[in-house]
C-alpha cells in the first residue's frame, strides 16, 4: 500500500488510495455482520443446515468477508483513455486487509457481548450468541480461541475474495456462477426436491434419487451434492462464454427464413407442453405459489398499462382488486347480501361493469392532478375502499369485517376447479389474455396516445390527443384487469376478508413492474414471480422477510435502475444518461458528482 | 408567505383537461353533493344536541394537536419534494425512529434523578437527542439509497424509498423487538387547564408551542439564512445554482437533515403525547403527513402547517359533525375516509392544494 | 423401448427404495386394510406419523401461534415422542399470517402431503374459513386451539354456521359464550344499565363486540354506543368524546394492543370515563405489557378461564424450563388438549399389522374425534358436539387492582365464572 503513491505518479494514474478503500469497506463488512448478529438473523438460521454442515447462520456470517474481500479487490475505476493497472497481490492484499477489518469489528462486538448484558435493549442480543449454548458467533469454542479463529476465517475469506478478483474474468465469472448455484440450490431444497419428486411421478423419467444424492436428510446440500453443482456451473459457464463462441442470437439470424419459422413453432409447442405439465410436475403447493404470482400478474399487466404506458402514478390500485373481489363474493356466494350464488363466469360481466366505473369514478376526479398529487389522491382511494368494505356501515352489503365466505368456485362444464393445479390452467388463459391485450394495446393508437401523454402532456394534447379519453381509458383496463385478479383471488380463497385489501398490495404489485422492469411483459412477469413467488418459497426467512425484500429494492434500484428486462425505449433514455456522463470523462473533466436532473421523466 | 413557495410557479397545469362537459359537469355534481351532505350532516348533528358546546370545543383542540404533529412531519415531506420532487417514502420511518430514541432517552432518564428536578431540561436533552438520531438516520438514507440515483426517473428512487421504509421498520423490530413500548409519565405534562373556555390539556399545549417555535424557526432558516438561500435556489434550478457557486449536494444534504430532525422532534411529540411507539408507528403517520403535504399545497413551507392543521380538525372533527349527523353507524372507523375524502374534494376545488401555488411538473 | 422400460422398472425399484414412504404404491396392503371414503394414511414401521400446524408464526399475531406451537412440541415430548409404540411424532409448521389468503397457502402446503394425519390450527378464524375448506376435501381433521367465530361451528343452538366444513373442531371457547359471559358479569355484577362497545375491525374484536352487544339487550341493557376504531389509530380522543357523551355504566371494548392502550391512556381525560372500573377489555389484552399501565388499575377482563390443578402448572413449568418465558398468551393450553384429543383419537382408530405398519382411515379418525366425550383436559371436561365445538367453556371475569403485579396474578384475580347452560 506504501507503494501505491510512486506507482501511481509513475502510471499517471490519479492516486487509488486501496489501502483505506479497503479499510472502509471492511468496517462496512465489520457492521453489516454485527448488524445480522445483534438482530438475531444468525442465529434465528442457525438451526437451518445449508451446505453439509454448516448452518444459513454460519454461512449468513461467512458470506460478509467473502463478499466484502471482493468488492475491497476489485481493481479502482479509470477514466477512460487511461490504461488499467494488471490485477495482482495488491487486489488479494485489499481483500486481506478488508477482512481483517470486518473481523476485528465483529471481534469487538463479541468481546461486547461477552462482558455486558445489553439484551435489555437488543432484544436479540442473545448469550447463545457467545456465552451459552451453542455459542455461535464463536464456533462453540471458548472466547479466546473462538476471536482467533473467527479473525483467521474473516482474514482468509477476505483474501479469498480479493484472489477472485486475480482471475481471468472467464474464469472469475465462472466461479460466481458455481457459488450463486450451489447457494441457490441450497436455499430451495423444498421446491427442488418437490419438482425433482415430481417428474418422476408425471414423466417416469428417474430423478427422484437425484434428490437423496444432492441433500442430506437435514435437507442441507450433501458434500458431494456441492462438488457436483459446482463443477457443472463452472464447466458450463466456462464453455458457455468461449470467446469463439457467436452468440445464440446471431446464429439464429444466420439460419434460412424456413428454418427459423419451424424452431419458433417448435419453441412455442415446447413452451405450452411443458406449461401444461407444469402444474402436474410440481405439485399442488407449489401450484399454489405459482397462483398466487399469477393474480399479482394480472394486477401487474393492469398498472402496467396505467403506470407505465399512461405514467399515471397509482398507489391505490388494491381498490380495483378488492371491487372485482367483492362482486364475484357478492354474486357467487349464496350467504352474500345478494344471495344468488351464481356460477362465476355469470359473474364476469358485472366484475368487468363493476371495475370499469370504479375506474371512472376513480379517474374522473384525478384527471387535473399530475405526479405526485396523484399518487396520494390515488392511495386515498385505496384506502376508502378498504375502510368501507370493512365498515360497520356497510356491514349489512358487504359484511363487514366478517367478509364473505362461500364464494363459489370456477366450474368448466360439469368440472369444478378446486385443486390449485387445475386453477393454474384458468388463470393461465386469464394472464394470456392480459398479455395479448397489453400487447396488442401497446402498438393501437390508444396505446401510442399514452405513450405521448406519458412523455408529455402538454406536447400529446397539442398533437391532437384527447388526455380526458387517454386517462379514462388508461384506468379502466387498468381496473378491469385488477378487477379479473380480484374475481379469481376470491374464487381462488373461497372468502373475501376486507384485511387483504391494504395498501402492501398496491405497493408490491407497483414494486414488481418498477424492479421487473416498467412498460415490459417480460420484465413484468419475471418481477411477479422472483417479488412474489420466491418470498412464499422462502419461508424460512420468516420475520426477516421484509428486512432482506427492502435491503434488495434498495440494491436493485441501484444497480439495475431500468430494472430486470426493461423495455427497449426505457433502458436507452436510463443509458443516455451514462452515454452523456462517459463523454463528458473523456473530455477529462476534473470534477466527479456532477447531476443531470433535467433528464428527468415527467410521470 | 408564498414567498416561501419552495417550487416556482410554472405553467398552468389545470384547464386544459375539460374537454367535455360531461366530465366537467360530474365535477360540480360531487362538489355540490359533497357540500350538501356536509351541511345537513352537519346541521343535524349540532341540531341533535348529542354532544355538548365544551365537548365540541375539545374536539377542536384534539385536531389542533394530532393536526400539529402531522404538521413537523409534513415538513420533511414538503422540503425534500421542494428541492428534489421526489417523495421520500421512508420519511415515516425517520419519524418512527425519533419516537423510539424519545423512548429510550426519557426511559432512560426517568430513572435519573434529573427527570424528577429538571423536567424541561430532561424533555430538552430527549428533542436533542431525538431530532440528532433521526437527522443522521435521515442523512444516511440520502446518502446510501437516493444520492446515487439523482437524476433517475422519478419513480426509481420512491421505490428505493419504499425499500427503505421496509428497510428500517423491520431493522426496529429486529434489535429492539415488535413489543409497544410506553413513554414514562411526565408529571408536569398531565392535567389540562382551560383557556377562553377551551379546555387544553398540557401536553397538547406543549405540543402547538413546540410545533409554532419549530415552524417558526425553520422558516427563519429557510428565509433568512445562506444555508435556507441555498435551498430556495437549488430548488429553483439545480444547474443554476450549481453555476452559482452553491454545493447542490451539501445543500440536498442538508434538506434531508433539517428535515429529518423535524420528524426527529414530530417523534418526540408524538410520544409524550400517546405515550407509546412501536416499529409500526411511523407507517400511517408517514402517510397522512404526505396527505397533509399534498392538501396544504407540496413544496410550501407554510403550506404543510395549514395542512396538517387542516388534516388534523378534519379528522378529529368530521367524523362526529358530518358522518354520525348522515346516520351512519361507527363514524370514527371511517375517519381515514373523512380525511382523504377532504384530499381529494380540496384538490377537485384548488388542483394545487390549499396554499399551493401553480406547481411546475416540467422540470425536476 | 428396452431402455424405456429398463428406466421404468428402475424408476420404481429407485423410488421404493430410496423414497420409501413418500412414494410407496399403497395397494400393496389393500389386502388387509380396507380404506374408508376418505381414504386413509399408511405408515411404515418406524416411519413418523405427522402432524400439520397451521398458526400466525409472524407479523403482529405472532404470539398467538407461538404459543400454541410451544404447547403441541411439550404434548409431544410428554407423549414420550412416539406414538402407537414405535413412531416418532413429527410436526411441520406452515405459518397462516392470520389472513385468509395465508390459511390457503398454509393449507394447501399440507394438504399436499399425503402423510399429514392431522392438523392444530389455525389460529385466527379468517384463516380457519379457507384451510378447512382444503383440508376438509382431503378428509384430514383439523382441531383449533384458538379459533372462537361461531361461523366455524354453529351458533350453540343448532344453526350450522356457515363456514362449517366435517372434520373441524375446536377446543377455544364459542365467541358467543364469552359475549354471554362478559354481558352477564356487566349487566347483573356491575349493574350496567348502559354499555358502549368498540371494536378495531378485526373479525375477532368484531364478532365479540357484537356477541356482547346483543346479549347485553337480551338481558334487558341497552347499548348506548356501538362504534368501531381502524387499526393504527392513536388519537382515541374524538371517538372517546362520542363514548362519553352516551353515558355508558360500562365500555367493553374486546381489541388489542397497541390501540386498547391509546384507549385506556386518553380515557383518564374524560370526566365520564375517568373511573377505570368503566372499562372492560377481553382477553387479547391479558399481557404483561399491557397490566402494566397505570391506567388499567381497576379495569376488567374478560377471557377463557386459566386451567388450575397441578397438570396445568407442570406444564407451565416445563414450558418456562424450554422457552425461557412464561406462556406469552392465553390458549396454550387449548392447543395442549388439542393435539392430545388427536393422540387419543389416533391411538382409538388406528388400526396395526403384525409387522408394525400402521393404517389410520380418515373417517373413523374424525368420527373419533367427534365421539370425545367427557376427556379430561387441562382446559376442563371436553365434550365434542356435532359441528365440532368442543370446550369445556368457562369464562372468567378479572379484574387488575393494584395488589397484582404479574399477568399471572390478574389472571388469578376471578371475580365472576361463567359456566354456560348446556345447550342443543
Amino acid at each position: 500500500m506504501t507503494a501505491t503513491g510512486e506507482l501511481a505518479a509513475i502510471d499517471f494514474v490519479p492516486a487509488p488510495k486501496a489501502g483505506p478503500r479497503a479499510i472502509r469497506l471492511g468496517l462496512v463488512g465489520g457492521a453489516v455482520a454485527v448488524f445480522v448478529s445483534v438482530n438475531g438473523m444468525v442465529e434465528a438460521f442457525s438451526g437451518r443446515l445449508l451446505l453439509g454442515s454448516l448452518a444459513l447462520g454460519e454461512a449468513l456470517l461467512l458470506s460478509v468477508p467473502l463478499l466484502i474481500g471482493y468488492l475491497a479487490g476489485r481493481p479502482e475505476p479509470v477514466l477512460e483513455g487511461f490504461t488499467a493497472r494488471r490485477p495482482g497481490w495488491r487486489n488479494v492484499l485489499a481483500g486481506l486487509v478488508a477482512g481483517l477489518a470486518s473481523g476485528v469489528t465483529l471481534a469487538l462486538f463479541v468481546v461486547l457481548v461477552a462482558s455486558f448484558d445489553i439484551r435489555g435493549v437488543f432484544l436479540n442480543a442473545t448469550p447463545e450468541l457467545v456465552r451459552d449454548g451453542p455459542r455461535i458467533l464463536t464456533f462453540g469454542l471458548e472466547l479466546g480461541a473462538g476471536l482467533g479463529l473467527l479473525l483467521g476465517l474473516y482474514v482468509a475469506l477476505g483474501g479469498a475474495g480479493g484472489v477472485l478478483q486475480v482471475l481471468p474474468g472467464r474464469f472469475r465469472r465462472a466461479v460466481l456462477t458455481a457459488l450463486g448455484w450451489v447457494a441457490g440450490l441450497a436455499l430451495m431444497q423444498p421446491a427442488v426436491a418437490q419438482v425433482l419428486r415430481g417428474i418422476q411421478q408425471e414423466l417416469r423419467i428417474w430423478t427422484a434419487p437425484l434428490t437423496d444424492f444432492l441433500y442430506d436428510a437435514s435437507g442441507a446440500l450433501s458434500v458431494p451434492g456441492i462438488a457436483t453443482i459446482a463443477a457443472a456451473a463452472f464447466c458450463l459457464q466456462l464453455l458457455a462464454s468461449r470467446q469463439h463462441r457467436k452468440p445464440v442470437r446471431t446464429r439464429l439470424e444466420q439460419l434460412p427464413d424456413r428454418s427459423r419459422r419451424i424452431l419458433r413453432v417448435a419453441i412455442l409447442a415446447a413452451v405450452l407442453l411443458l406449461l401444461g405439465l407444469l402444474p402436474q410436475v410440481i405439485g399442488p403447493f407449489l401450484s399454489e405459489v405459482l397462483n398466487i404470482a399469477g393474480i399479482f400478474l394480472l394486477m401487474a399487466l393492469g398498472l402496467n398499462i396505467v403506470v407505465g404506458f399512461a405514467g399515471l402514478l397509482d398507489l391505490g390500485y388494491v381498490a380495483f382488486f378488492a371491487v372485482g373481489a367483492y362482486t364475484t363474493a357478492l354474486l357467487t356466494s349464496p350467504q352474500s347480501s345478494v344471495g344468488v350464488g351464481w356460477v362465476f363466469w355469470l359473474a364476469v360481466p358485472f366484475v368487468i361493469l363493476a371495475a370499469a366505473v370504479s375506474g371512472l369514478m376513480v379517474g374522473t376526479p384525478v384527471l387535473r392532478m399530475r405526479g405526485d398529487y396523484l399518487a396520494i389522491v390515488t392511495l386515498g382511494f385505496g384506502e376508502i375502499a378498504r375502510l368501507l368494505f370493512i365498515s360497520d356501515w356497510l356491514k349489512p352489503w358487504f359484511g363487514g369485517a366478517q367478509g364473505i365466505i362461500q364464494v363459489g368456485d370456477i366450474s368448466l362444464g360439469p368440472v369444478q376447479i378446486r385443486t390449485p393445479e387445475a386453477f393454474f390452467y384458468v388463470l393461465f388463459v386469464f394472464v394470456l389474455l392480459a398479455a395479448y391485450a397489453t400487447y396488442a394495446l401497446q402498438d393501437s393508437r390508444i396505446g401510442r396516445a399514452w405513450m405521448a401523454m406519458r412523455e408529455d402532456e402538454a406536447v400529446a394534447e397539442a398533437m391532437g390527443v384527447n388526455i380526458v379519453t387517454a386517462k379514462l381509458s388508461a384506468f379502466i383496463v387498468g381496473a378491469v384487469l385488477a378487477g379479473f385478479g380480484g374475481a379469481l383471488f376470491a374464487t381462488k380463497i373461497g372468502s373475501v376478508f376486507p384485511h387483504s385489501f391494504n395498501v402492501i398490495v398496491s405497493i408490491t404489485v407497483l414494486v414488481v413492474i418498477i424492479v421487473g422492469g416498467m412498460a415490459s411483459v417480460p420484465g413484468v412477469v419475471l418481477g411477479t414471480l422472483v417479488l412474489v413467488g420466491l418470498p412464499e418459497l422462502l419461508r424460512e426467512f420468516e420475520e426477516y422477510r421484509f428486512l432482506i425484500y427492502g435491503a434488495l429494492l434498495i440494491f436493485m434500484m441501484l444497480k439495475r435502475p431500468e430494472g430486470f428486462i426493461p423495455s427497449g425505449r426505457r433502458a436507452e433514455e436510463l443509458h443516455e444518461q451514462e452515454v452523456a456522463q462517459d463523454e463528458w470523462l473523456v473530455a477529462g473533466a476534473p470534477e466527479t458528482g456532477a447531476t443531470d436532473a433535467d433528464r428527468d421523466e415527467p410521470n | 408567505m408564498a414567498r416561501t413557495n419552495l417550487v416556482p410557479p410554472g405553467p398552468v397545469v389545470g384547464k386544459r383537461a375539460f374537454q367535455l362537459p360531461i366530465v366537467d359537469g360530474f365535477l360540480w355534481l360531487v362538489r355540490i353533493a359533497a357540500i350538501a351532505l356536509i351541511l345537513v350532516g352537519a346541521t343535524r348533528s349540532i341540531a341533535s344536541a348529542r354532544l355538548s358546546g365544551q365537548q365540541w370545543r375539545d374536539l377542536v383542540v384534539f385536531g389542533i394537536a394530532q393536526g400539529s404533529v402531522y404538521a413537523l412531519v409534513a415538513l420533511g415531506y414538503t422540503m425534500v419534494y421542494g428541492v428534489l420532487r421526489f417523495i421520500n417514502f421512508a420519511h415515516g420511518e425517520v419519524f418512527m425512529i425519533g419516537a423510539m430514541t424519545g423512548y429510550f432517552v426519557t426511559d432512560g432518564l426517568a430513572r435519573t434523578a434529573l427527570w424528577e428536578a429538571a423536567p424541561f431540561l430532561s424533555l430538552f436533552i430527549a428533542l436533542i437527542c431525538c431530532m440528532t438520531v433521526s437527522a443522521l438516520v435521515a442523512l444516511l438514507l440520502e446518502r446510501v439509497a437516493y444520492r446515487p440515483l439523482r437524476g433517475a426517473p422519478r419513480l426509481i428512487p420512491f421505490i428505493t424509498a419504499i425499500g427503505a421504509s421496509f428497510f428500517l421498520q423491520y431493522t426496529m423490530a429486529s434489535l429492539f423487538g415488535t413489543s409497544v413500548k410506553s413513554y414514562p409519565e411526565v408529571e408536569v405534562l398531565t392535567g389540562s387547564f382551560t383557556l377562553l373556555g377551551f379546555r387544553v390539556l398540557r401536553v397538547h399545549l406543549l405540543v402547538i408551542v413546540a410545533a409554532l417555535v419549530i415552524m417558526a424557526g425553520l422558516y427563519l432558516y429557510v428565509e433568512k439564512t445562506k444555508a435556507g438561500k441555498a435551498m430556495r435556489a437549488v430548488s429553483e434550478d439545480q444547474e443554476t445554482a450549481k453555476l452559482m457557486g452553491i454545493n447542490v449536494d451539501r445543500t440536498i444534504a442538508r434538506v434531508f437533515g433539517v428535515g429529518g430532525a423535524m420528524a426527529g422532534a414530530a417523534g418526540l411529540l408524538f410520544g409524550l403525547v400517546f405515550q407509546n411507539v412501536f416499529f409500526l408507528s411511523g407507517f400511517l403517520p408517514g402517510i397522512k403527513a404526505f396527505t397533509a403535504a399534498v392538501l396544504g399545497g407540496i413544496g410550501n413551507i407554510p403550506g404543510a402547517a395549514v395542512g396538517g392543521l387542516t388534516l388534523g380538525m378534519v379528522e378529529s372533527m368530521g367524523p362526529s359533525l358530518v358522518l354520525v349527523g348522515l346516520g351512519i353507524p361507527a363514524a370514527h372507523q371511517l375517519k381515514d375516509v373523512v380525511a382523504f375524502v377532504t384530499l381529494v374534494l380540496v384538490l377537485i376545488f384548488r388542483p394545487t392544494g390549499i396554499l399551493g401555488e401553480r406547481v411546475s411538473e416540467d422540470r425536476g | 423401448m428396452g431402455t424405456r422400460r429398463y428406466q421404468f422398472v428402475a424408476c420404481l425399484v429407485g423410488a421404493l427404495a430410496l423414497v420409501g414412504a413418500a412414494c410407496a404404491p399403497e395397494e400393496q396392503k389393500a389386502a388387509e386394510f380396507t380404506p374408508g371414503p376418505l381414504g386413509a394414511v399408511t405408515v411404515e414401521p418406524g416411519a413418523p406419523i405427522k402432524i400439520g400446524l397451521i398458526q400466525a408464526i409472524s407479523g403482529d399475531t405472532a404470539s398467538l401461534g407461538q404459543d400454541q406451537v410451544r404447547a403441541v412440541e411439550i404434548a409431544i415430548e410428554d407423549k414420550g415422542g412416539n406414538l402407537l409404540e414405535q413412531h416418532p411424532i413429527r410436526t411441520q409448521v406452515e405459518d397462516d399470517l392470520c389472513k385468509a389468503e395465508g390459511g390457503t397457502t398454509a393449507g394447501q402446503k399440507l394438504a399436499a402431503d399425503p402423510q399429514i394425519v392431522a392438523v392444530v390450527g389455525s389460529s385466527c378464524s379468517g384463516a380457519a374459513v379457507p384451510a378447512m375448506e382444503i383440508l376438509s376435501g382431503k378428509g384430514i381433521v383439523m382441531i383449533s386451539g384458538s379459533n372462537t367465530s361461531p361461523r366455524l361451528t354453529s351458533d350453540l343452538r343448532g344453526k350450522q354456521g356457515d363456514a362449517y366444513k366435517l372434520g373441524y373442531l375446536r377446543t377455544a371457547h364459542n365467541d358467543i359464550i364469552q359475549g354471554l359471559a362478559a354481558a352477564n358479569f356487566a349487566f347483573q355484577k356491575l349493574g350496567a344499565k348502559r354499555a358502549a362497545t368498540i371494536h378495531d375491525g378485526d373479525p375477532y374484536t368484531e364478532g365479540l363486540a357484537n356477541a356482547f352487544g346483543s346479549s347485553f339487550k337480551e338481558l334487558g341493557g341497552t347499548i348506548s354506543l356501538a362504534t368501531a376504531i381502524s387499526k393504527g389509530d392513536t388519537d382515541m380522543r374524538p371517538v372517546l368524546t362520542e363514548v362519553a357523551a352516551s353515558k355508558p355504566d360500562v365500555v367493553f371494548f374486546p381489541i388489542f394492543q397497541p390501540e386498547a392502550d391509546f384507549i385506556v391512556k386518553q380515557a383518564k381525560g374524560f370526566p365520564l370515563l375517568a373511573d377505570t372500573k368503566k372499562l372492560f377489555g377481553a382477553d387479547g389484552l391479558l399481557s404483561d405489557t399491557f397490566i402494566v399501565i397505570g391506567q388499567t388499575e381497576g379495569m376488567y377482563f374478560s377471557g377463557p378461564a386459566t386451567p388450575t390443578g397441578a397438570t396445568y402448572q407442570e406444564l407451565v413449568a416445563k414450558y418456562e424450563k424450554k422457552f425461557g418465558e412464561k406462556p406469552i398468551q392465553a390458549f396454550h393450553a387449548h392447543a395442549y388438549d388439542a393435539v392430545n384429543m388427536i393422540f387419543a383419537a389416533i391411538e382409538k382408530s388406528a388400526v396395526k399389522e403384525s409387522n408394525g405398519t400402521v393404517h389410520i382411515d380418515r373417517q373413523k379418525l374424525i368420527d373419533a374425534m367427534h365421539a370425545t366425550k367427557d376427556y379430561q383436559g387441562l382446559t376442563g371436561t371436553l365434550t365434542c358436539d356435532k359441528f365440532g365445538d368442543c370446550a369445556d367453556a368457562k369464562i372468567d371475569v378479572v379484574q387488575n387492582t393494584p395488589t397484582e403485579k404479574t399477568i399471572d396474578q390478574v389472571r388469578g384475580n376471578v371475580l365472576f365464572t361463567f359456566d354456560p347452560p348446556e345447550t342443543g
